[in-house]
């Protein structure tokens, strides 16, 4: 503990978001420290790094108009923390944590480290209690459970906001609308880097929804930092709302590439060794440090399910950001530029696609007892189509035998009838309905 | 210890790694850091600075926080107990934690109590005035599915010797001269245990999986890694040899991956049993856990914490099997702290110490002669994560210099939902040759010849896929129709298993019996496709 306020204004140099600062007497590791220009008005910034008296700082916000002469730097002691309070519900923030609804700040009931601290793997709670999101590929195919964090792979221009609007609508907790431990379900929305245009896309949606909501808002035009800040905020609500108040939290973050890109930007500043496509070798641990903090803990009635989407550069599922994603959530939804210009919404690509934790979330006790049959034989044999029309490509259909062709209807079939459903909720007994018939009409499923 | 404690200040703090100023320490020593204790192993030294790397998050920490030497390297306590344990990284036990400071890990938090706290009863073997030779039994503690004796690391003459519960801080035998023998002791991670010699002939670790006891098998003492993209098993491959293996205890490290996997596979262990015992499957089992977003330097060292612990139940005269998902993760653990003290990086940024220090830690594995002549063994088994599934990435390129084995996991057979998605024309075992005569003689004589068609038979499938892909299977010979109706055959029902059902787990026998099956009616059905039998009769007749 440190008795007076420490203010220097002591800077060696300023690089973009990032300023040095000499003769720094015990700067603490990730200390908020204040920043104030020299025309008055105030910033926050983070100790990114210390060297015996050179501390490194990372400004928050806009750096324009630092100086070297005249910038006061005053250190806080403290790590970065976030208010807490039931209060935040159905309140929007800015990245860093102001409100942008037009109400006053709420007054926290206490404060807590927005970096979170790891849970304790003995801790966890097997995740594989179904959440219904309303749409047949993600219900049937590849079940989303309370306490997972499955992203959303999707291209530049594909509708994967028409489709996380869709969740935000439709999910719901539980096989039953009345479900859900200690009052009822939660979205936490964060949104990074957004244009205006979407976010008033988004805006609608969540007004739409019926349930309570918190929004962490940052868009193209705020600072860059904040990205980095605003999906920790919305996690460290989601987690006290989950674990002290047993509200079920499905936290969307949108888009995780920026949230990436802005990660290059500081490591770039920082001067680090980049590393693939540039992006910062810690980039995996940083990535963990969020996704990880969906679950469930033992003897807890709440849950964070996070539903990230990702852009894919390039459409690339290989670049290092659906990859590195990948490797950490519990399976993805691929969406699929092909089905989209074939006018399929959602155009989720099931065969890439998969939920890791779907096998305790599905079956009897949980949705019906012949989900996991009806699941295995569509996706079979869609695979299946699915080969065949590479076949019929250098063939054609004539070419080919009365089974095949058979097994290119049913793919048709699928896609139109199964992975199409427009912006309509269809309930998991509905999907089962659908996928079965689907499958009797072709003869391809055995009692 | 040795009344060496020195105090110092921090300096610097970079990462996970802290520059104290602290005079008098060694490379590899450990020190605590910041008022909160926090544990570090010097990773450099320089003149009046040195830089350690801290396995807590280092959020917080302040310069001119005290930092003290302890004079000892990063350690693991051995003894009885160990089996159905939970640690993190550093052997610290995650049970006790969660029941001490609740769901969540704290940066320099310890459990008062230590995992050897639990009772375990010695009974010993050897009397009081009786002699005793380094290596020799004094007694054993059931622990488990094995019995585990307690072995002498001193020669001498018994003055006591005390039956009962264990105690950490009193000794079980006092000798005459005043030396004293206890249960448990500490060894530093990073040193390999040592042994008389390693064994040189080969018996096959039987995993249970098909396509690798029967095309790519491994042998006790051996390597194995399994490089694949995300989605194509490598998790569940690796939980289910834990569930499965032929071995007397088996160590997993969670080592940089996903918190609720780990929650699931403890949930299975606790339930399941294993197949060669019936015993409770997490009784033969230890689990280290270091999860991805725990701390990064902490990571680095799960893995040789593990690898010690698999030695000391080598030592012991046991079959280990060291699971470890995933490699990679340790390796851009390394990468972190490397480029945290800013060294000269290698290929993609990875330092260049990687496949030096790979071999090192393959050479852990082995079969041996122990130091008291027992035979024990430790087989590794790690997977891997390539980045964008692409295997010319430098870890999976180290480790292919080393490892005896590879199964290379496919993408493509993972949509496929074709599971494991081990390919066969990419994956290799050295082993093969080795441990054939073993199957040969224990299983069937025809174990080899088997497989060499097998091989045959899929290899030509690949070559016919390239015809149909032009014509289409109508434009096949009946004769090629029935090798990919076989095949298919092979691929669907020998190939593909299901981790989640009973077909999880093959037995040799049963591994045998199903290809020579599908073999025997290809070979009827060729006969008669030969006696100009329609083949289109002959597979209604088979369906």
């Amino acid at each position: 503990m440190r008795l007076g306020k420490h203010t220097y204004s002591t800077i060696l140099s300023v690089q973009g978001p990032l300023l040095f600062l000499d003769r720094v007497i015990e700067a603490r590791m990730s200390e908020v420290v204040r920043i104030t220009f020299p025309d008055g008005h105030e910033a926050e910034g983070e100790v990114l790094k210390i060297e015996g008296d050179v501390v490194l700082i990372q400004v928050i916000g806009e750096s324009r108009g630092l100086d070297a002469d005249h910038t006061q730097v005053a250190f806080t002691d403290a790590i970065k923390q976030a208010p807490l309070s039931l209060a935040v519900l159905n309140r929007a923030f800015d990245g860093s944590f102001r409100p942008i609804d037009g109400r006053p700040m709420f007054i926290p009931d206490r404060w807590a480290p927005v970096s979170g601290l790891p849970l304790n793997p003995v801790a966890r709670l097997r995740p594989e209690d179904l959440i219904e999101t309303g749409v047949s590929a993600i219900d049937g195919l590849n079940t989303l459970v309370k306490g997972q964090k499955l992203p959303i792979f999707s291209c530049a221009g594909l509708p994967s906001r028409e489709i996380a609007a869709g969740i935000l609508e439709h999910a719901r907790a539980g096989t039953t609308d009345a479900s859900g431990g200690g009052g009822g379900s939660v979205v936490v929305f964060v949104a990074l880097g957004l244009t205006y245009h979407e976010h008033a896309f988004y805006q609608q949606a969540l007004e739409r929804m019926r349930g309570d909501s918190v929004a962490f808002i940052n868009l193209a035009s705020d600072p860059v930092v904040e990205r980095l800040l605003a999906p920790r905020f919305g996690l460290t609500v989601a987690e006290h709302l989950a674990f002290e108040h047993g509200r079920d939290v499905l936290v969307l973050v949108t888009d995780m590439t920026n949230y990436c890109d802005a990660l290059r930007e500081v490591s770039a500043a920082r001067e680090e060794l980049p590393g693939r496509r540039g992006y910062p070798g810690y980039m995996y641990s940083d990535l963990a440090s969020l996704y990880e903090r969906a679950g469930r803990i033992k003897g807890t009635p709440g849950s964070v399910t996070l539903l990230p989407i990702v852009t894919m550069p390039e459409d690339d599922i290989t670049h290092p950001i659906p990859d590195l994603t990948g490797y950490i959530t519990e399976g993805q939804i691929v969406l699929s530029r092909e089905l989209h210009q074939r006018g399929i919404f959602p155009p989720v690509d099931v065969l890439p696609s998969l939920s890791r934790l779907m096998q305790r979330g599905i079956g009897a006790g949980r949705t019906r007892d012949d989900h996991r049959a009806i699941a295995n034989a569509l996706y079979m044999h869609y695979a299946t189509g699915r080969d065949l029309r590479r076949l019929e490509a250098i063939v054609g259909r004539e070419g080919m035998s009365d089974a095949d062709k058979k097994m290119l209807d049913f793919a048709d079939a699928f896609e139109h009838e199964i992975v199409h459903q427009g912006t309509v909720r269809r309930a998991i007994g509905e999907t089962l309905d659908a996928s079965r018939g689907l499958l009797e009409r072709f003869g391809l499923l055995t009692p | 210890m040795n009344g060496r404690i020195i105090n110092g200040r921090i300096m610097g703090i970079s990462g996970p790694t802290v520059s104290v100023e602290l005079p008098g320490l060694k490379l590899y020593e450990r020190v605590t850091v910041g008022h909160a204790r926090m544990m570090g192993e010097v990773v450099r030294l320089e003149r009046g600075r040195s830089i350690v790397q801290v396995y807590e998050s280092t959020r917080g920490l302040s310069v001119g926080e005290p930092a003290v030497a302890t004079g000892t390297q990063l350690t693991v306590r051995l003894g009885p107990g160990l089996l159905g344990q939970m640690f993190d990284g550093l052997q610290r036990p995650l049970e006790s934690l969660y029941a001490e400071h609740g769901p969540f890990l704290q940066a320099g938090r310890e459990s008062s109590r230590s995992w050897n706290a639990r009772s375990l009863h010695f009974v010993p073997t050897k009397k009081a005035g009786g002699s005793i030779k380094i290596g020799e039994a004094i007694g054993y503690v059931e622990e488990g599915p094995i019995r585990h004796h307690l072995l002498a690391d001193q020669a001498g003459v018994i003055d006591a010797i005390r039956e009962g519960e264990l105690d950490p801080q009193s000794p079980v035998v006092s000798l005459s001269d005043g030396r004293q023998i206890f249960a448990f002791h500490d060894w530093p991670v990073r040193l390999p245990r040592p042994y008389r010699r390693k064994l040189t002939h080969f018996e096959p670790l039987v995993t249970g999986q098909r396509s690798i006891d029967f095309l790519f098998p491994l042998a006790r003492g051996g390597n194995a890694i399994f490089p694949g993209g995300f989605g194509t098993g490598k998790t569940i491959l690796e939980q289910t040899i834990a569930k499965f293996a032929q071995a007397d205890i088996v160590v997993y490290v969670g080592c940089g991956e996903r918190g609720n996997e780990m929650a699931e596979m403890l949930d299975d262990f606790t339930h399941l049993a294993d197949p060669w015992t019936k015993r409770p499957l997490m009784s033969r089992t230890i689990v280290a856990v270091n999860t991805s977003n725990m701390p990064v330097a902490a990571r680095e060292a799960s893995i040789y914490t593990a690898v010690t612990m698999a030695e000391y139940y080598r030592d012991l005269g046991y079959n280990v099997l060291l699971l470890a998902d995933s490699l990679s993760r340790w390796a851009e653990a390394l990468r972190e702290i490397s480029s945290a003290l800013e060294e000269m990086p290698g290929e993609e940024g990875y330092p260049t110490y990687l496949s030096s220090r790979i071999a090192g830690f393959f050479a852990r594995a082995g079969a041996v002669e122990t130091l008291d002549g027992r035979t024990g063994s430790l087989t590794m088994i790690l997977s891997i994560s390539p980045p964008g599934g692409d295997f010319t990435e430098p870890v999976t390129q180290a480790c292919l210099r080393t490892t005896g084995s590879f199964f290379m996991l496919d993408t493509d057979l993972a949509h496929r939902r074709h599971f494991p998605a081990i390919n066969w024309f990419q994956s290799f075992s050295l082993y093969e040759r080795d441990v054939s005569a073993y199957f040969e003689e224990r299983v069937s004589q025809e174990w080899s010849t088997l497989r060499q068609q097998t091989r045959a038979f899929l290899q030509q499938e690949a070559s016919l896929r390239e015809v149909v892909e032009i014509v289409g299977t109508e434009g096949l010979q009946d004769a090629d129709r029935l090798l990919m109706k076989t095949t298919e055959e092979i691929r669907r029902k020998f190939l593909m298993q299901n981790a989640y059902t009973e077909d999880a787990f093959s037995s040799p026998q049963e591994t045998l019996e199903r290809i020579r099956q599908i073999l025997k009616r290809h070979t009827a059905a060729s006969e008669r496709l030969e006696k100009g039998e329609l083949l289109d009769n002959i597979l209604k007749e088979r369906a």
